[in-house]
């Protein structure tokens, strides 16, 4: 017998619920209301009385209404179909939802449980088995999709029988595994998690060692994310935060792509909805689509399921990378997750922290950022979830509660700088406030320059220096004048500027500067780097600027060809006969 | 609203504030309408027996043994073709002296069209103004405010814009109005002979301030008819959000809740991205844009109200007065249109893109060429250039008294680009140069 319990008070979509039972922190519950049920989640149980946040509209809901505990959290269904899904916070499936609009208490089956899946044995009977590990495979579109010994399995199982290769539907029996006490357990191709907790099932997680290329200069260049690295990117709005994300999202270099979009706007989702079907992805020539799982809770969608939709989004990354694979978690923005947070906790009336935001909201945070991560499976193979969020500050002011509890989590920092947005200096990702600590790791420094060039990671600070030399001098000649500053002022900043139009600014709309190939970015650094050491003499600092304008023209034209073609090497001709002709 | 029979009434108010009431009461369903002495009210929250309701005029002279009688259902506006060409107040009652609206009844405040249904917005709104067609094109189904100053003519440039989109309806949502504002839009709507086309909800300054919660609500119900039911292209105009949320802040604060940024509440973001995020393209060709306005202190978008809103809305136009040519111009560094990207290049000429974001830069590098000459310094021959290129792209493209087809807009900026600089420091795509370039 299920616990029960009725409605006793309502607040916005906080609900109060007399219980005549046991009931769990985070259990889900069902509020009835005519027809339909409302799906709740326990937040905070005082005596008899718990209180649930509705994932719905509370619209009409009364005192005395019936509730049905369902005795489980709330949980994500995982298996094969999951890419190329569009689900809401919950796991629903949006396309197929009847109607142009969302109805309340309209819950969608996440998986296809009669789609057939052409299913290949990996283990055999007589093998000992534990959670996670692989008992055999299907084609999701061209990943091997792992069929797993179900994370919830606790301790070690042997393989009574494995199904010979052949189609079978999700929902059928693929392997039966005896526990210690001889008890036999059938399993399926679908298993469910609860989302707030990290799934394990893996031998160890190492520090990262390897680099994820985004295809974004400003990143791989100057401050690269490795693969199972965490990284943020705050800014205020209308800095290209999106922009940036949906970059990374088309162009990083992963097997699986999951984007929680998190309370923004719906239009962004469609873009991507619109988008990804035609998009080609470089690398493997197959549909952009077909690699990426989209959580959608937009800002207009209830506010509970805001915070539900980041955890999903998690525990599906983390599914896939107990296969073996390479996933990248984007969630814009998580600074609506923690608003969705502020709002339940005002209405709980607790006390609040800063910003009138949770007390534990860092420790929320941190701990989220925690799931990601490159871990060694138990058979040796390697997978990883590298997590990229965006941060909406308020005001766009970086001191507010999001940011800083962000930054004490995520190891890469992208801040977007109004003052380069306003320029149109696009993306306005900061050379000087970002970092990538992930640089200072020996292990990535050594991965790079065997990778890229042997003194890779030397160039990249120096770059970065040439960049920070040139905002010194860009200051003093601001304060000083033209005539006022030596012209090595002029030529530091010109040099600057040089790296920010040819290396850091990048035209996401453009076919091809939107995506820059490790090689190229090489190609293109070493060839900066060339113009800035060559020592040059300026009669005034008109021509010091005319000297570098046209070199930047020249460059941003190269930018703008496709690489090693008959344009690129002519202008890469006119930029030789400008540099050899200075000196 | 007429009482029926059956009809649950009370007599006793445990509590009053100046916008809440709450008392003993059974059977009550949350957001359910009521009247409170005769005045309109909604349920906000309820805690066991006690219902406490806002009561959107306010409760001044409400006595503690008033009658309160529920509904049983949340507010709705009866939707039909009866609407276009009428003026209605906060409760969809017609203020035009004309009959009631017959139509089915729907209640405000529904639900979300499922994102996966929703189309991608492709149709360019032309508005004649350069500051918006060139720099921050409009595209249906976007949602984008005006950030102005109070003392900026924001409603003017609105009208402007409504009048000369091409759209089947219009709707505007008038939030604490002036009176003057309210018949300055009456007249304007008027004289375009474009009244059949438009529908008005209006709250004016001399009614109460939490009636205003139900205006948004009350358009898009009406815009949401025409859109999702008729196939129609329907333009909202919400003014003023500011004063909405200055009205969600009152209740919030009655109700005790702990208010966050700005004395706003904490849910402010949700509470305005439920309006805004009735903009859509439906898959049916019909489509809800919404252009609001948000009135600033003094250009501080860094508030809570604008700021929330522009992580909402696709983009902002900002409002400046440009003290060099003392126009009203269209902010080129602090507008956007987030939407742009979906028809530039693509339903405009292919050089679009680039000149846009060229007059832009170069604009930027006449305000930083503005700061030197106010430092004392001496500018240089670039910097002089820059400087007489920005008097004459703010006079003829960023005022927003210009009204010019985009290619106009177009050659307009390749002649300013002739003028005033060589190709070279264009930085635009080199067969695009060869095309277009004017000067010498």
């Amino acid at each position: 017998m299920s616990t029960t319990g009725k409605v006793t008070g309502i607040i916005a979509n906080l609900v109060t619920v007399e219980v005549n039972g046991p009931v769990a922190q985070n259990e889900i519950c069902y509020i009835k209301l005519g027809d339909s049920r409302l799906m709740a989640e326990v937040i905070k149980v005082n005596g008899k009385s718990a209180s649930v946040q509705v994932y719905e509209s509370t619209r009409g809901v009364r005192k005395g209404n019936d509730v049905e505990f369902m005795g489980y959290m709330l949980e994500a269904t995982l298996g094969p179909g999951l890419l190329s899904s569009n689900y809401d916070g919950l796991q629903n499936n949006l396309a197929t939802m009847t109607g142009v609009f969302l109805q309340r208490g309209e819950y969608t089956s996440p998986i296809d449980m009669e789609k057939k899946w052409d299913f290949t044995p990996l283990a055999k009977a007589g093998d000992k088995v534990v959670a996670a590990d692989w008992l055999g495979e299907v084609k999701e579109g061209w990943l091997p999709h792992k069929i797993m010994v179900p994370f919830s399995f606790k301790g070690e199982y042997t393989v009574k029988s494995v199904a010979a290769a052949g189609s079978y539907k999700a929902s059928d029996t693929v392997a039966v595994v005896t526990d210690a006490a001889g008890e036999d357990h059938n399993v399926t191709m679908v298993q469910k998690w609860p989302v707030k907790v990290a799934i394990g099932g893996y031998k160890e997680k190492p520090r990262p060692y390897r680099i994820m290329e985004t295809g974004v200069r400003c990143i791989d260049t100057l401050n690269p994310m490795a693969e199972g690295g965490t990284g943020f990117i705050p800014g205020p709005f209308g800095c290209g935060k999106t922009v940036l994300q949906h970059a990374i999202a088309k162009q990083g270099e992963a097997d699986v792509i999951i984007m929680a979009a998190c309370g923004e706007r719906a239009n962004e989702v469609v873009e991507i909805f619109a988008e990804f079907p035609e998009l080609i992805d470089a690398r493997t020539g197959r549909k952009l689509s077909e690699r990426t799982t989209i959580i959608c809770n937009t800002s207009n969608m209830p506010v509970a399921a805001r915070e539900a939709s980041v955890y999903t989004a998690m525990t599906i990354g983390e599914y896939y990378r107990a296969m073996g694979l390479k996933v990248l978690l984007l969630a814009d923005s998580t600074s609506r997750w923690a608003q969705a947070l502020r709002e339940m906790s005002n209405r709980m009336e607790e006390l609040p922290g800063a910003d009138a935001f949770p007390v534990d909201l860092p420790a929320i945070i941190s701990n989220f950022y925690a799931r990601a991560g490159i871990v060694t499976l138990n058979n040796g193979e390697t997978g990883s979830v590298t997590f990229i969020g965006t941060v909406s500050p308020a005001g766009g002011n970086l001191k507010e509660p999001v940011t800083e509890s962000t930054k004490k989590a995520a190891r890469c920092f992208y801040a977007l700088s109004q003052n380069r947005a306003d320029r149109k200096r696009y993306p306005a990702v900061d050379p000087i406030d970002s970092y990538s600590k992930y640089l200072e790791y020996p292990e990535i420094a050594e991965y790079l320059n065997a990778k890229v060039d042997p003194q890779w990671v030397e160039k990249v600070n120096k770059a970065k220096n040439y960049i920070l030399r040139g905002k010194e001098a860009y200051e003093q000649i601001n304060i000083l004048g033209d005539d006022g500053v030596p012209m090595e002022y002029h030529n530091r900043y010109w040099k600057s500027e040089l790296i920010d139009f040819i290396i850091l600014q990048q035209d996401a709309f453009d076919a091809i500067d939107s995506s820059t190939p490790m090689d190229r970015q090489e190609f293109m650094l070493n060839k900066v780097l060339e113009v800035c050491d060559a020592p040059v003499d300026f009669e005034s600092f008109e021509d010091c600027s005319a000297h570098y304008k046209n070199i930047i023209n020249i460059m941003r034209q190269m930018n703008y060809s496709e690489y090693k073609s008959a344009d690129f090497e002519k202008y890469l001709e006119q930029l030789n006969k400008v540099t050899r002709h200075d000196n | 609203m007429t009482t029926k029979a059956f009809q649950r009434i009370y007599t006793q108010l445990e509590a009053i504030t100046k916008a809440t009431v709450a008392l003993k009461a059974q059977g009550v369903s949350n957001d359910e309408l009521a009247t409170v002495d005769g005045r309109l009210a909604q349920v906000v929250k309820i805690k066991g027996d006690l219902v406490t309701l806002q009561v959107f005029s306010g409760t001044e002279g409400i006595p503690t043994d008033s009658e309160v009688i529920f509904f049983g259902e949340a507010p709705s506006l009866n939707v039909s073709e009866q609407l276009a060409g009428r003026f209605f107040n906060a409760y969809g009652e017609p203020i035009d002296n004309g009959p009631a609206v017959d139509g089915e009844k729907r209640f405000i405040g529904g639900p979300s069209v499922n994102p996966y249904r929703r189309k991608q917005p492709s149709q360019l709104i032309p508005t004649g103004i350069a500051g918006i067609d060139l720099n921050n094109t409009l595209v249906s189904g976007q949602k984008i405010p005006f950030f102005a100053n109070a003392d900026q003519p924001y409603n003017q440039v609105m009208a402007n814009v409504a009048l000369r989109a091409d759209v089947d309806k219009i709707i505007l949502g008038g939030m604490g109005l002036t009176n003057d504002d309210y018949l300055y839009f009456k007249q304007m709507f008027e004289n375009a002979g474009a009244l059949n086309k438009i529908i008005s909800f209006v709250n004016t300054t001399e009614q109460p301030p939490v009636e205003r919660l139900l205006i948004p609500d009350m358009a898009l119900t009406a815009a949401e008819y025409f859109a999702v039911d008729k196939n129609e292209k329907v333009l909202v105009l919400l003014t003023d959000m500011t004063l909405y949320a200055d009205a969600l802040s009152i209740v919030s604060n009655r109700m005790d809740q702990i208010p966050s940024k700005d004395s706003m509440p904490g849910s402010l973001y949700s509470d305005l991205a439920k309006i805004y995020e009735k903009a859509v393209q439906l898959p049916d060709g019909g489509s809800i844009t919404i252009i609001a306005v948000t009135t600033l202190n003094d250009g501080d978008i860094t508030h809570a109200i604008p700021d929330n809103t522009g992580y909402i809305t696709e983009g902002q136009l900002f409002l400046r007065t440009d003290t060099d040519t003392g126009k009203v111009i269209i902010d080129p560094f602090r507008s956007l249109s987030r939407l742009k990207q979906l028809v530039i290049g693509k339903q405009t000429r292919e050089d679009h893109g680039q000149v846009m974001n060229t007059g832009v830069r170069l604009y930027a590098d006449a305000a930083n060429a503005k700061t030197k000459l106010e430092n004392g310094f001496d500018l240089s021959d670039y910097d002089l250039r820059c400087l007489d290129y920005a008097k004459d792209y703010s006079n003829k493209l960023l005022a927003i008294d210009v009204n010019i087809k985009i290619d106009q807009m177009l050659d307009t900026a390749w002649d300013l680009f002739g003028k005033y600089f060589k190709p070279e420091e264009l930085g635009i795509k080199q067969n695009l140069v060869d095309k277009y370039w004017k000067g010498n």
